[in-house]
Formats: C-alpha cells, sequence, structure tokens
C-alpha cells in the first residue's frame, strides 16, 4: 500500500533546486490523440470503423485489416497486469532522478497489449484499469492503476509525477475576494493545501466571507491586483518562489446581459477593463510568477506543478450579448495556451477551466441551471489531482462543447438569439 | 527705482520668509479612486508601464506610459464635470481663462472634529465662526478644508466604506451656495477623494458642493495633501490643470505660496 505522503521538511537553503528534466516528449501526430484524450481525462484509443479492432500504439492504418477509418473512442479499461519490471538504471536525465520506477505490460480487455507505469499498489498477474494521463512533458502515457482505488493511491511518487494534487502545496488564488475566489480557497484547504495566498485587490472593502476564511491559519492574505504592474510584481518578488499552484481567478464580468454587447455600447471602456483583467492580468501574472514556477518545478515533492485559469466556455465561442467580455474570454484562452507551451519546458501544467454561467452577482438574470461556486472549485481540485488540461464545467458547458464539434455555426446563431 | 513686483516675490521666497508648500499626493497605482456602485462607468485609476529603463527596449533612456481618468489622484473639477456647469461659459479644462489658475485660499481647520466624526459637515455657521478668529473669506478665493484625511494612509482608511457606503466629511447643502453668494469663492478644496462628502448623495440636493459650485462656474480640487503646513488665510493657490479638448477635470500639481510662520 502506499505510504502516506508526508507535509515537505522545510527546504535546505543552502541546497541548490535541482532544475526541471521531462521525460521523452517526441510523438507522431496520431499519437496525439491520446493527448487530446489524457488532457480532458478521457480514455481513448482508435478503434477501426471496419473491423472494430482497438488500435495501440496509435497508427495511420488499422493494424488489422489496413482500413484507413480509424476513429477515437471510449474504450473499456480493463486489463490483466502480466509483468512488472523494476527499472533500477536509466540513461534519461529525467527517469533516472526518479528511480527505482516501475512499468509492466498489461493485456486490455479491449485487445492491445501494452506497456504502462504501473502504480505501487498493482500486483503482477492482477487485474488493473489502465488510465490516460499527462506526464510532465504533457504527452499522454498509460498508468496501470490497481482495480479499485487504495488508501492514499495518488500519493505515490509515480502518481504525483502525472498529476497537480494540492495535498501539501502551497496556493496563490489571484482574487480572493470574488464567490469563485472564496469558494477555491475553501475547497484548497480541504483537499490539503498546506497554505492558500488569498489575492485581495479591494483591501477597503470589507467582505465577511473574506474575513471568516481569513481566520484559518493556513490563509495568508495578500495584496494583488492585476491590472497594477506593480503590484504583481511586488507579490511575486515577496512569495513567487512559494507558489506551487497558481489558480487565476481574477475575473471582469460586469453589465446585465444585452449591455455588454457591441453596437449596446456607447464606448469601449468595459471591453478594455476586461481585458484589463481577464487578458493582460494573466500576462502580468505569468511574467511575474512564471519563471519562479518553473525554476521550482522539480523542487521536491512541492513542486510547482500547475498554473490555473478559470475561464469560460464563452472562450470557446462568443456570447454576443455579452460580447465584449466574450473577446476578453477568447483573447485569454489565447494566453494560456502560449503560456501553456511556455510552461511546458519545465513541466508544469497550465489547466483552463471552462464553466458554465456561475451564480454570482453578475448573472443575476441569467436563468439556470447556474454553477455553485463551490462545483466549480470542486471540479477544480479534482482536475489538479487528475493532472488535467482542460475542464469543463456543468452541463451547459459539455453542451457547448460537444455542440461546437458537431456544427460552430449552429452554436453560433443559437448563442445569438 | 522701486524693485519690480516679481523680483520681490523671489526675494521673499528665496530668503525663506516666502515658503512653497507641495499640496499634491504622488501618483501611484495604490492611491484610491473614488467607488462609485459597481453598475455605474467607473474612473481609472492610475496604472504605470514602464517603456524602457536603460535596456534593450531603450539603451539609454528611461520612460513610462501611464493611464487614469481625469479624476484620479490630486485633481481639479471643471465646471462641465457636473450636469449642473454643463452649460456654463468655459467650463472646460481647456477653455477656463488660464488667470483662474492663481488664486488665494483660506484653510479651515476641521481635523479635530472629523476625527471625531468622519461624517462631518462644514456648516454656514461653523465659517461665520471661524471668520472671526481669521477675518472674512475674501473674494475669488478657494476655500480648503483640511480634515487630515490626507494622513490616512490605507486605502481603506481613506476611503473609509462601511455597508452604507464612504463616510468622510465635506460642506453640507447650505454652506456652499452662502459661498458662492455670500463670499463669491473661486472653488472649494478637500483632502478627500471628492470634494462633497462620503454621504454627500443623501443631502438635498445629492453632491452640493458638486452642484452647486459647477452650476456657478467654480471649480473643485480633491486629494490634497499638506493643508495643516498652510496658514488659515494668506495663501496663494497655482492650480492649472492639463489643458484636454472639452476636458472635465484633471490629475495637476497643486502649489501653495504662503508666508513662513
Amino acid at each position: 500500500m502506499t505510504e502516506p505522503l508526508v507535509k515537505p521538511k522545510k527546504k535546505n537553503p543552502v541546497e541548490r533546486t535541482r532544475l526541471a528534466t521531462l521525460p521523452p516528449a517526441a510523438r507522431s501526430r496520431a499519437a496525439l490523440g491520446l493527448t487530446r484524450a489524457a488532457a480532458e481525462g478521457r480514455f481513448e484509443m482508435q478503434v477501426c470503423a471496419e473491423c472494430a479492432t482497438v488500435q495501440y500504439p496509435p497508427r495511420e492504418v488499422c493494424g488489422q485489416c489496413l482500413s484507413e477509418h480509424l476513429n477515437w473512442k471510449s474504450v473499456d479499461d480493463r486489463g490483466e497486469l502480466i509483468a512488472i519490471t523494476t527499472l533500477r538504471h536509466s540513461n534519461d536525465l529525467y527517469f533516472r532522478e526518479r528511480l527505482p520506477w516501475q512499468v509492466g505490460t498489461v493485456k486490455m480487455v479491449a485487445g492491445p497489449v501494452v506497456v504502462a507505469h504501473v502504480h505501487e499498489d498493482c500486483a503482477a498477474n492482477s487485474a488493473v484499469r489502465l488510465a490516460l494521463k499527462l506526464d510532465r512533458s504533457g504527452q499522454a502515457v498509460l498508468h496501470a492503476l490497481p482495480e479499485k482505488d487504495t488508501p492514499n493511491m495518488n500519493d505515490a511518487p509515480q502518481m504525483r509525477e502525472s498529476t497537480c494534487d494540492p495535498k501539501f502545496r502551497r496556493v496563490l488564488i489571484s482574487d480572493g475576494k470574488s464567490a469563485m475566489g472564496l469558494a477555491l480557497a475553501k475547497a484548497m484547504l480541504d483537499a490539503g493545501a498546506n497554505t492558500v495566498f488569498l489575492g485581495d485587490p479591494t483591501s477597503w472593502k470589507r467582505v465577511a466571507a473574506f474575513d471568516k476564511l481569513t481566520a484559518d491559519p493556513r490563509v495568508q492574505v495578500v495584496e494583488l491586483d492585476v491590472t497594477d504592474t506593480d503590484s504583481v510584481k511586488r507579490l511575486a518578488a515577496s512569495i513567487g518562489g512559494k507558489i506551487e499552484i497558481m489558480l487565476n481567478t481574477a475575473a471582469y464580468l460586469r453589465g446585465n446581459p444585452g449591455e455588454g454587447g457591441i453596437l449596446g455600447r456607447k464606448d469601449v471602456i468595459l471591453a478594455r477593463d476586461a481585458m484589463e483583467v481577464n487578458v493582460l492580468g494573466l500576462m502580468r501574472l505569468a511574467q511575474a510568477f512564471g519563471p519562479g514556477m518553473c525554476f521550482r518545478a522539480a523542487d521536491g515533492s512541492n513542486n510547482a506543478v500547475a498554473w490555473v485559469n478559470v475561464l469560460s466556455i464563452h472562450a470557446l465561442v462568443a456570447l454576443p450579448a455579452r460580447g465584449a467580455w466574450s473577446a476578453s474570454m477568447a483573447a485569454a484562452l489565447s494566453t494560456a495556451q502560449t503560456l501553456r507551451t511556455e510552461l511546458r519546458g519545465a513541466g508544469v501544467r497550465v489547466m483552463n477551466v471552462f464553466p458554465g454561467p456561475i451564480d454570482e452577482e453578475w448573472e443575476q438574470l441569467t436563468p439556470p441551471p447556474k454553477l455553485a461556486p463551490s462545483a466549480v472549485a470542486k471540479a477544480i481540485v479534482k482536475g489538479l489531482q487528475d493532472g488535467l488540461e482542460d475542464v469543463y464545467v456543468g452541463e451547459i458547458a459539455e453542451e457547448i462543447r460537444e455542440r461546437l464539434r458537431d456544427n460552430h455555426k449552429a452554436v453560433e446563431r443559437e448563442l445569438g438569439q | 527705482m522701486t524693485t519690480p513686483i516679481l523680483t520681490q516675490f523671489m526675494n521673499e521666497l528665496l530668503s525663506g520668509r516666502l515658503k512653497l508648500v507641495d499640496l499634491t499626493q504622488t501618483l501611484t497605482p495604490e492611491f484610491p479612486t473614488i467607488v462609485l456602485p459597481p453598475e455605474f462607468g467607473q474612473a481609472w485609476p492610475f496604472r504605470i508601464e514602464e517603456i524602457s529603463r536603460y535596456d534593450e527596449r531603450g539603451p539609454a533612456w528611461y520612460w513610462n506610459n501611464f493611464s487614469m481618468s481625469e479624476h484620479t489622484g490630486t485633481h481639479f473639477d471643471a465646471p462641465i464635470h457636473w450636469i449642473s456647469g454643463k452649460d456654463q461659459p468655459d467650463n472646460a479644462v481647456d477653455s477656463i481663462p488660464a488667470e483662474n489658475f492663481i488664486a488665494s485660499a483660506c484653510v479651515i481647520d476641521v481635523s479635530a472634529e472629523s476625527a471625531a466624526n468622519p461624517d462631518f459637515l462644514l456648516t454656514i455657521d461653523f465659517v461665520k465662526a471661524w471668520e472671526e478668529k481669521h477675518g472674512r473669506i475674501p473674494e475669488r478665493a478657494w476655500v480648503l478644508l483640511r480634515t487630515d484625511w490626507s494622513k490616512r494612509t490605507t486605502p481603506a482608511e481613506y476611503l473609509n466604506m462601511a455597508e452604507d457606503g464612504a463616510h468622510s466629511p465635506g460642506p453640507d447643502a447650505e454652506v456652499v451656495p452662502w459661498l458662492i453668494r455670500e463670499r463669491n469663492v473661486h472653488g472649494f478644496g478637500t483632502e478627500s477623494v471628492g470634494t462633497d462628502a462620503g454621504q454627500a448623495h443623501h443631502l438635498n440636493p445629492p453632491y452640493p458642493c458638486h452642484y452647486y459650485m459647477h452650476g456657478n462656474n467654480r471649480y473643485g480640487l480633491q486629494c490634497l495633501t499638506n493643508l495643516d503646513q498652510l496658514p488659515p488665510q494668506g495663501t496663494l493657490i497655482f492650480a492649472a490643470p492639463l489643458k484636454i479638448r472639452n476636458g472635465s477635470g484633471s490629475p495637476l500639481r497643486v502649489l501653495a505660496l504662503a508666508p513662513t510662520a
């Protein structure tokens, strides 16, 4: 059974911080289908449309009948672990620092025989579940997991390499005074975060729930306004080396639906304010905190692992009633994609969260279903524990996402009605 | 031969018999800007981004871009700022006659009253009592309200927000028209974020200082500091806003000349 993770000791300040190394990242284009599934927490492989053979590794034509019609589909994740090997030596810079490392061969119920990273709670010749997870290179790898969850299984060092669990980590919530920020702070504490740095952009404003939360000794209030470059830099200079998970909740949404389009307003001030927070704010945070997080990306069991952006499903397609805000969300997503590439070099994961409407002040007139901030927070914690890159929260977000794949023009038209 | 007046003036200044007092707050991103209900448009706070600092973006020079509203930091309110002043002649910062940027000033000290009551309102009786002690307010003089509000250094203390809004001192609804009618004042200046009191939306009319001063083509100054260094009477204020076309106000440097005590 996995030993529970112990709270990391204070770092020895005279020892050199080891820099991040990455597992092999090269993949064929076809293999990126696995990465897509892993990024969203699904288990998919190619299935031949003609002979139904499940393919592994990914390929261009069916290994059985040479058909080109291979479709990515959810497949049965069960299998039998038929061999385990413990690596005690590796010439790869990433693995040689993490030895011993367990790999094994799994005969899948769906057909293929695969090589996978093997969880320490798996026994040879036993039934296992396979999972596709992103490794520190951001590429999908197969993990063989015990058939049923075991205590502390997420604490296993090999699992910790593919996940971004908040347990024993220190997090910064950029806007801790919003409904989302408050819910997320609570969820992070419940998930075992060591410290929650709670950003306060409006120190002059009293918020009872904020004051209540800050009574917890694990919560530290920090002044942070993402529209103020100096404020962001000052905070990074003071606690930048402690942030292991960045939770960017700074979000700007103003106006009632219908007042936030393009022609409905006489100015671009709301649009500019939204860009200032949602886009440039993210850039300022990234420029100030990104380098420090990259530097600590392999720093022990509480290494810097993740950067979370709470966006909206309307980052993918505009809600014309909130056109300017939608534009800021789209720009934020684009920014986050670039940031993902830049942080990937150190193995720090960018997780984008796409909720539907959240039940908060500026969504008062939005009809249900609306997501409770706590539900979004829960999805974020799970996304980090599973090591995801893209998280769609709630039925509206899921539906829009599905329908965009089907007919994006239909979604575009219907959101404008 | 008599000494020219400006030479005399410079002699007074250089000898230290006259002092120059800077009444301006430093523009910083942290300095609070007025907060309106969130459904209204909001004034931008001061924001600054470095263009270059002797680096690859500009090897031999340092400079910044900044942004803010016309009503951020120590700033001037032109009559056009308020609906009551919209049709006044020469009511915008670019059209106000330049001679209006120099005026004498009276400083009414209500710092003790404000410390005891953040909602302190200046009344006609208070001004009359002040005049008995310090002399009549001269024509076309700024009336500056010393509250020591500038010594409140955190945004929370300065804005002093409660569930029912901001709490800061200002003039009541009777004293403003009285100052204009009876004393023909130049304008009204405060240390807090606006010329009106924090709770002035509950007065009749709401925001009487804005309403009457601008409605009578008078001016406003706010977010002033160092008023505690000025005498009650005998100060000269130099306050020239930026020349923004049709501007409703502007951040500015407010300089005071006063005899050294």
